[in-house]
């Protein structure tokens, strides 16, 4: 609970920051700020609370997730100054805005009632949908805003309605109450009908196939940083936030629910895998990697009751990837009109620093190790072999193996071709964030308990 | 003292080269491959007088994965193969100049540390781990320092990568799928495991998928060639000389043992398989034009008689593997080197462009000589004593076989002695070919001294490996 205050409250410190002109101490005052939360919240763990009549539910579960949370937007925040450096008088609405998107997030893993969460997933995506459009005279950031807002009213509604039917069939939007229901007696019809509504609603949010279809063209469109945004931070909190709904329904689910679920999972990683070969545009490739990577994740989603654990290991890896990647990209293709494969020629010889993270990166969303992408694979592949899908697990694997296809084209682009432009020296910012980053992917490669014992 | 000695010895060796910078690489390298080599050796004597040399520290609670590095003959001799050749293929590089010889030489050095990690690992997932790993360096390796086309190269690198992990994947499969019946990765656990042999089979094949492209075995081998072509001459030597013994290694100590009932079951197939590709890979050498690539192929046909010794499940067959493999390890880093002298000297790999060398440097062809007997399994050289005790085995199963398997010994004479022939012998080459300098000929002498020496007294290698390999064999008729 705490942590939310704290954060809502470094937020809006940003803005009167801007008032007073101290826009220079604004980004490191925030990042310590944050890292103080992360310090607070993280010695929170273990313990179990729950605030303003269960609105808020401090467990494992949701402290975790809000320190990786924490992590990903002190990122995120570090990399803001250098890339916005054309609208550096607006950089407080840039932070601020990602501190209340991270508000929306703590309060969509934390949420105790439904209420709460939909208030929470709204501010996420008001904020996701202001950042896609905000490079204002951009008509392609005007389109991808334009875009992911009536994508993601849409998908708002759906979550509405569902929430709606599940009060008509409960009686309450409080978790526990929901959870106990379908245990005690039968439930209404209109329950599944709202559970599937509230499913597809995330399911949009996720980016899942079938319902995709709008983030290749948000991702390109957007602003790199908000790409890296959606595709690390956005997609986690869905995923989490979706796990923990579905962890509570569990019990009033039927059967089908399960297999639904698998097919949209087995759709995620082979529709995303197979547009994300064809494309040259890194940051439309990262978009469909990341839509594979949904599906994987989704496999956690079949074996609820287990596998908090490994989705929490599963979203740290492929998120922690996501960033060291992402901030190669942007240092990349900072000064360019597109974000074309061929601006990464050479980038081994110009710049091998911030190649050879790129190249762990992608090796670690591969599953390659020793990075730790490799360890959530197996023990995601593991966890589902003991709960018998042994398909989805041999789906999985062969989609491990196309990945590789697209992954190194990248990685052949930076070692075999000829640079086209001279070395220049990078930004400090860049590769600091990028290296903690990889580095902080490998520990967790190293340690895995660290993580995995959290959670069970 | 462990044999993690010999690991951390490794990876401090491959920082440090990454650190001495371009000058020093390569020395730097070759220190640390020798201070491994020692290693290895004062490693062995402890073994030898009866030592714990064996590591065990959990890693990772849940699910349960041990730090495990074991030691018995088998490991210890790969073991020392592997750190015996890498101070001589890193000696041989000497002749060469490589841009950014630092990441070069670090990257060899990782990848030999990956290696001795997986002959050594007792627990699967560490093992996974190893197998892995040693991927990434050689696919850098073969990428960026490589010769030929870039266009092309790159097109068959790839493949090699895709290949191989594609294959290791399947065998993660089926470590995953022991491991939620046995509760832990360790080897000593997972032969606990009672399987039905449908299971078994489902096992059999998820490693053998890994182990058929790696070999590589017919019809997996499509990768080898070319890889073996375009890497540049270090890269081929890691390649065919350790890396590929990585797995038939693995083919005794972890395929076999766990899914001994689907290894008797299909004995046939797989002998029938692995000898299949000696025919081919030396019909196939017949026709090649790169002297590369028939030693490519001269490769795949000694490897396919070395794998289907190992399925044969004789004991003879498992000796005559692990002694052919080393005796294969040493004669075809031999044999690439011989390649790569010509080819620092003539800048090509075209037979058509080469002949007329004897004259100018008779003693660089005496030595090639010499290879190119081994390499056919004269009597006297190691490779000999490896042959006679694999056909031996196939004989024991069935003679037809044999006889086929033997046609390696018969075709492996024509096409090497006709290239022997094409290369070296002929009238005087217009083109000037200096004989062979003080670095070549001291990794020509020490190669061709341990195929002559063990070939002549092969016995401390047989007492070294057999006790492990009754033991192996002892696994596989549990059942």
């Amino acid at each position: 609970m705490y942590t939310l205050i704290a954060i809502a409250v470094l937020g809006v410190l940003c803005l009167i920051a801007e008032i007073f002109n101290v826009r220079k101490a604004i980004v490191p005052v925030t990042i310590i700020g944050l890292l103080a939360t992360l310090g607070l919240t993280a010695t929170g763990l273990n313990g179990s609370a729950d605030t303003y009549n269960n609105m808020i539910v401090d467990d494992n579960f949701s402290t975790s997730f809000s320190c990786l949370f924490i992590l990903l937007t002190v990122f995120l925040i570090a990399l803001t100054p250098s890339f916005h450096e054309k609208q550096i008088h607006k950089i407080s609405d840039f932070v601020s805005i990602k501190l209340f998107l991270l508000t929306g997030a703590i309060a969509m893993v934390a949420f105790g009632n439904l209420a709460m969460f939909f208030l929470g997933i709204e501010i996420l995506s008001i904020s996701l949908y202001v950042l896609a459009a905000s490079n204002r005279l951009s008509l392609k950031s005007n389109e991808a805003g334009m875009k992911y807002f009536l994508m993601g009213a849409f998908a708002s509604g759906f979550i509405l309605f569902g929430i709606a039917l599940i009060y008509g069939a409960i009686g309450s939007f409080d978790m526990t109450v929901i959870q106990e229901a379908g245990t005690s007696a039968d439930v209404e019809d209109w329950f599944y009908i709202g559970a599937i509504l509230l499913s597809i609603g995330m399911l949009f949010k996720i980016a899942a196939v079938p319902f995709h279809f709008w983030a290749p063209d948000v991702y390109e469109g957007s602003p790199a940083l908000t790409t890296a945004l959606m595709s690390t931070l956005a997609k986690v909190v869905a995923m989490a936030a979706f796990f923990k709904l579905v962890r509570a329904m569990n019990v009033n689910l039927p059967e089908s629910s399960q297999t639904a679920l698998m097919i949209v999972s087995i759709l995620s990683m082979t529709i995303g895998n197979i547009m994300a070969l064809k494309q040259t545009n890194v940051k439309r490739m990262l978009a469909f990697s990341g839509i594979s990577h949904a599906g994987f994740m989704l496999m956690a989603l079949l074996a609820v009751s287990t596998s908090g654990g490994i989705l929490l290991y599963y979203t740290s890896a492929y998120a922690l990837a996501g960033i060291a990647a992402f901030s190669v990209v942007l240092y990349v293709t900072k000064d360019k009109d597109n974000e074309d494969i061929f601006n990464f020629n050479g980038l081994g010889k110009t710049s091998p620093l911030l190649a050879a993270i790129l190249t762990g990166a992608l090796l670690s969303m591969a599953g390659i190790p020793i990075f730790s992408g490799f360890f959530a694979k197996v023990f995601l592949f593991g966890q589902m072999l003991k709960a018998g899908h042994i398909i989805l697990v041999i789906i999985a694997v062969v989609n491990s193996i196309i990945s590789v296809g697209y992954y190194f084209k990248l990685i052949l682009a930076m070692y075999t071709k000829d640079a086209t432009e001279n070395a220049k020296s990078v930004p400090f910012v860049y590769s600091a964030v990028a290296t903690v980053a990889i580095l902080l992917n490998i520990a967790l490669g190293l340690y895995p308990s660290f993580l995995l014992d959290l959670l069970t | 003292m462990d044999v993690s000695l010999l690991l951390i010895i490794l990876l401090v060796g491959a920082i440090a080269t990454f650190l001495s910078g371009d000058k020093w690489a390569s020395k730097t390298a070759l220190l640390f491959s020798l201070a491994a080599f020692g290693a290895s050796i004062y490693l062995l004597t402890l073994y030898n007088s009866g030592q714990n040399i064996s590591l065990m520290l959990q890693w990772v609670a849940m699910p349960k994965i041990y730090l495990a590095l074991g030691s018995d003959g088998l490991s210890m001799a790969l073991v020392l193969l592997t750190t015996a050749l890498t101070p001589l293929i890193i000696f041989s590089s000497f002749g060469n100049s490589y841009a950014k010889s630092k990441n070069f030489y670090a990257l060899i050095l990782f990848m030999v540390f990956a290696m001795v990690g997986t002959f050594l690992s007792a627990d699967g997932f560490l093992y996974y781990i190893f197998w892995e790993l040693s991927l990434i360096p050689i696919y850098f390796i073969a990428l960026i320092w490589g010769g030929g086309n870039p266009q092309s190269r790159k097109k068959a690198v790839v493949k090699f990568f895709i290949y191989t992990f594609a294959g290791s994947l399947f065998m993660l499969v089926s470590f995953i799928y022991l491991y939620q019946k046995a509760g832990s990765f360790l080897l000593s656990d997972l032969i606990n495991v009672k399987l039905t042999s449908q299971e078994q089979l489902w096992i059999f094949l998820g490693f053998f998928l890994a182990y058929a492209i790696k070999i590589p075995l017919i019809p997996f081998h499509t990768w080898q060639a070319k890889v073996y072509q375009k890497a540049p001459a270090v890269g081929t030597m890691l390649l065919s000389g350790i890396m590929l013994k990585m797995a038939l290694y693995s083919i005794i100590r972890w395929q076999l043992p766990l899914a001994p009932i689907a290894a008797k079951e299909y004995l046939f197939y797989f002998v029938g398989l692995s000898v299949a590709g000696v025919v081919y890979g030396s019909i196939v050498a017949f026709k090649q034009k790169d002297i590369k690539k028939l030693l490519a192929y001269s490769s795949l046909a000694h490897v396919g008689l070395i794998a289907a010794g190992t399925y044969t499940l004789t004991l003879d067959g498992l000796r005559g593997a692990v002694l052919q493999m080393l005796a294969h390890g040493f004669g075809v880093v031999g044999l690439f080197f011989a390649a790569e002298i010509i080819s620092r000297r003539y800048a090509t790999g075209k037979i058509s462009e080469m002949g007329g060398i004897r004259i100018q440097a008779p003693k660089f062809t005496s030595m090639f000589m010499i290879l190119v007997l081994a390499s056919v399994a004269l009597p006297g050289t190691f490779n000999f004593v490896g042959e006679f005790e694999l056909l031996y085995s196939l004989a024991q199963r069935s003679v037809t076989i044999c006889i086929i398997g033997g046609t390696t010994i018969i075709l492996g004479a024509f096409y090497m002695l006709r290239m022997f022939q094409k290369v070296m012998l002929g009238d005087k080459n217009e083109k000037f070919f200096a004989d062979i300098n003080v670095n070549e000929g001291i990794v020509m002498v020490i190669i061709i001294g341990v195929l002559l020496f063990f070939g002549l007294y092969p016995k401390p290698i047989i007492d070294l490996i057999t006790p492990s390999l009754q033991e192996v064999i002892k696994v596989i008729n549990r059942i």
